[in-house]
């Protein structure tokens, strides 16, 4: 129904005739968030849940989200869709540095967040080890929905983020705590 | 008439003269892998290249070893099902169930008929969603993104099927060691047969898209073939042995859950490249549906479960009204019953192939070992002899056809 | 096709193999022996080309470890399987922890090359001739065989998780 379809509302700000005035970090925030480029690192069964989030039935697509990009250089939100094991460690992190900021990460399931029910010696006891993470989404594996949930959650943090935040001597602390210059 | 099979030719004759010329050091090295968005899967393969040539492949695997094997020794037997979920993903419910037709074999429990028939149902149903992901995906990966976004519709209805059953979607930890954990509700039999009516026709809408489709036909007929023999040789199962011509099902050969009660076919191809083994997949998709159809035809009256109260949960309403069921869930859910001393194998025929568990138990309360033979980790080693001499875009056609698994593939 | 009963493998078996044969018994309906470790290509290779068996088909090889069975510490399992005949057979080879070697049976069947480097990548298991005989799963810089039983499932040096809040 055309009726359904929701069009995102404009951020507070002042208007009149021919003109709308809001600040940079909103409006900045605004197109961000809305479109959110999804690089998925699907490894297990997390993968497929998130191939059936692209899918028909859940269409990520409605969220902006649409544009898959297998090219970190290019994606916006890395989505960790499965069992990180120590072997992979390295590539993840190599697939985090190679993206441009702004980047957000979202764990998708219980052993990109902690390891899950594999607390072996070979997993990667969460990704959070070795990245920061932005967004943990539970689950073994989570459903589509939550996975949408999450991807909505990094259009919160997109909306509300200040442009100066990437610059920020935290962010940096943040960074250099997972020793990346 | 044939331009593009003519264009191909000539390409390939340029190349093997290009190649004939060319040496060892004129080789270049591309990475294909480990996150490489065609390979579906977490694998590298280091391919040796003359131009577009494939002249070798180096491969690694192991990106998402989780130690399936190690966690089994530690777990009393409920709980590895949920470990054997994540082994083939696609199609987990057949893990399930062949794990707990391996420790029902062990303990020699007698499962009712009605019950192996409604296992055959739900196993069938995971083998239907395990081929639309393989067959949707070789599909996609020759630019026929809309039978994948289309098909997929169909895999959430069985979906919605295994909810009504067991309550979880996709890592179904379906059904008990001694049955299944209740009976199918009307809602159950409504949704499958709804299934069984709606599915023909998308069924055959996806192969009128792509069985016949000549763009479809250029990419994947002749492309990484492999013979009876050699497939053998290579320990291949399931549907990519039979595309190369083999009849070898274990629901035939060893029949388990009643299978030998089934009036099925078993597809076979003749050439064993993707073509085959995309036919084999759609094929088997047709037998699964006839099987369940009679499974509901002929579905017998009786227990869903056997009388093992050592294993089978007992209900939860009995457990808070009476003292033996308190025992015996609580001895099940400590692990504390007694297990047979001895060894085992079972299998069964999974979405990929022989699916099999060879588990040795010491009387412990968990096994002493068990092994998962993975049907992806076998074949996937002739990989290299599959695309060795053929171009990249058809290695990646190669891969996405063999269905390789990562999870089943790691361990 | 007249049935091949287990009965009849074994007893062919022996006679053939006698001398080296430990130990044989049908557990779960499946032939079953035990034999000495270095006699176990010849074995298979005359499985395969026997005319009346034809065990052509390899199904797994798996280790197996006891540590206190002593002189016999590490065992591989092979399950073949004879498709014409419907037959499986599982032998089973022990060797001391000393020296856990074995030959290769890549020559026999192609399908062990991996399963083998698996079992390798385990237990430590050394298969002489082996073309590729590395690492598979884990990562090579890894320093022990992580299915021996003496180590442990959890990882050592991890720090998140306590092990009292996990009944450990």
């Amino acid at each position: 129904m055309s009726t359904d379809i929701n069009i995102v509302q404009a951020p507070a700000g002042i208007e009149g005739p021919g003109f709308f005035a809001t600040s940079i970090d909103k409006m900045v925030g605004l197109a961000r968030a809305n479109s959110l480029w999804p690089l998925p690192f699907a490894t297990s069964c997390c993968g497929i849940e998130f191939m059936a989030t692209m899918g028909s039935n859940y269409d990520l697509a409605r969220f902006g989200s649409e544009r898959i990009s297998f090219s970190p250089r290019q994606a916006d939100v890395l989505l960790v869709a499965g069992t990180i094991a120590k072997k992979m460690g390295p590539v993840l992190k190599q697939v985090y540095l190679q993206m441009a900021e702004p980047r957000w990460v979202i764990a998708i399931g219980a052993c990109a967040s902690s390891g899950g029910i594999f607390d072996t010696y070979s997993v990667l006891q969460g990704i959070d080890k070795i990245i920061p993470v932005d967004v943990y989404v539970p689950g073994c594996p989570p459903r589509p929905e939550q996975i949408i949930d999450g991807v909505m959650k990094v259009q919160e943090l997109a909306k509300n983020e200040s442009t100066g935040r990437r610059n920020s001597p935290e962010y940096k602390a943040l960074l250099a705590s997972y020793g990346i210059e | 008439m044939s331009n593009i099979t003519e264009i191909k030719n000539e390409l390939a004759e340029h190349h093997s003269t290009l190649a004939n010329k060319s040496t060892e050091e004129d080789y270049n090295i591309l990475n294909l892998g480990p996150t490489h968005p065609a390979t579906h899967g977490i694998f590298q393969n280091v391919l040796k290249m003359d131009g577009e040539i494939i002249k070798d492949t180096e491969q690694t695997i192991g990106y998402i070893h989780r130690a399936f094997e190690k966690i089994a020794e530690h777990r009393p037997f409920y709980q590895v099902t949920p470990l054997t979920d994540r082994l083939n993903y696609c199609s987990s419910p057949i893990n399930n169930m062949g794990w707990h037709m391996t420790v029902e074999k062990l303990i020699g429990a007698e499962i009712p008929k009605r019950a192996q028939y409604m296992r055959v149902i739900i196993m069938e149903l995971a083998r239907i969603t395990d081929h639309i992901v393989c067959n949707t995906i070789i599909g996609a990966d020759t630019g026929a993104l809309t039978g994948f976004t289309y098909m997929f519709q169909w895999r959430e209805k069985i979906y919605d099927i295994y909810e009504q059953i067991c309550g979880s979607r996709l890592t179904t930890n379906i059904g008990r060691i001694g049955g299944l954990e209740r009976d199918f509700n009307d809602e159950v039999y409504k949704k499958i047969k709804e299934f069984l009516r709606e599915f023909p026709k998308v069924l055959n809408e996806f192969t009128a898209l792509l069985e016949r489709n000549r763009i479809f036909m250029d990419r994947v007929v002749n492309v990484g073939g492999i013979s009876g023999e050699r497939a053998l040789a290579y320990g291949f199962t399931g549907p990519n042995l039979r595309a190369a011509g083999v009849d070898y099902d274990v629901r035939v050969m060893n029949p388990y859950s009643s299978y030998e009660d089934f009036d099925f076919a078993i597809p076979v191809g003749t050439g064993g490249d993707t073509y085959d083994r995309f036919r084999v997949r759609q094929e088997e998709m047709w037998e699964s549906m006839k099987i369940i159809q009679q499974a509901l035809d002929n579905m017998p009256q009786g227990k869903f479960f056997a009388e093992v109260p050592e294993f089978y949960l007992p209900p939860k309403e009995e457990v808070y009204k009476s003292m033996e069921a308190l025992i015996w869930h609580f001895k099940i859910v400590m692990g504390e019953t007694d297990v047979p001393k001895g060894e085992v194998y079972h299998s069964v025929e999974g979405g990929n192939g022989e699916l099999g568990f060879y588990l040795v138990s010491d009387g412990g309360r968990a096994a002493y070992r068990l092994h998962f033979r993975r049907p992806c980790f076998i074949y996937y080693q002739a990989y290299p002899e599959m695309i060795k001499g053929s171009m990249l875009s058809d290695a990646i056609l190669t891969m996405s056809s063999m269905n390789v698994i990562a999870g089943e593939l790691d361990g | 096709m007249s049935e091949i009963t287990n009965e009849h493998l074994l007893s062919r078996l022996r006679a053939q193999f006698g001398e080296f044969i430990y130990n044989e018994s049908t557990p779960y309906e499946m032939a079953t022996i035990v034999l000495q470790k270095d006699k176990i290509t010849e074995v298979l290779q005359w499985l395969y080309n026997d005319p009346e068996f034809k065990f052509q088909f390899l199904t797994d090889v798996c280790g197996i470890h006891f540590p206190d069975a002593t002189g016999a510490e590490f065992g591989v399992v092979y399950h073949i399987h004879s498709l014409t005949n419907n037959l499986r057979l599982r032998i089973k080879c022990f060797m001391p922890a000393a020296n856990p070697s074995i030959s290769t049976i890549t020559s026999v069947f192609p399908a062990a090359n991996w399963q083998e480097r698996e079992t390798f990548d385990y237990y430590g298991i050394l298969f002489e001739g082996h073309p590729n005989l590395k690492r598979i799963l884990n990562v090579d810089e890894m320093d022990y065989f992580p299915m021996r039983k003496e180590y442990p499932l959890e990882d050592g040096t991890r720090t998140d998780k306590e092990d009292q809040y996990f009944g450990r």
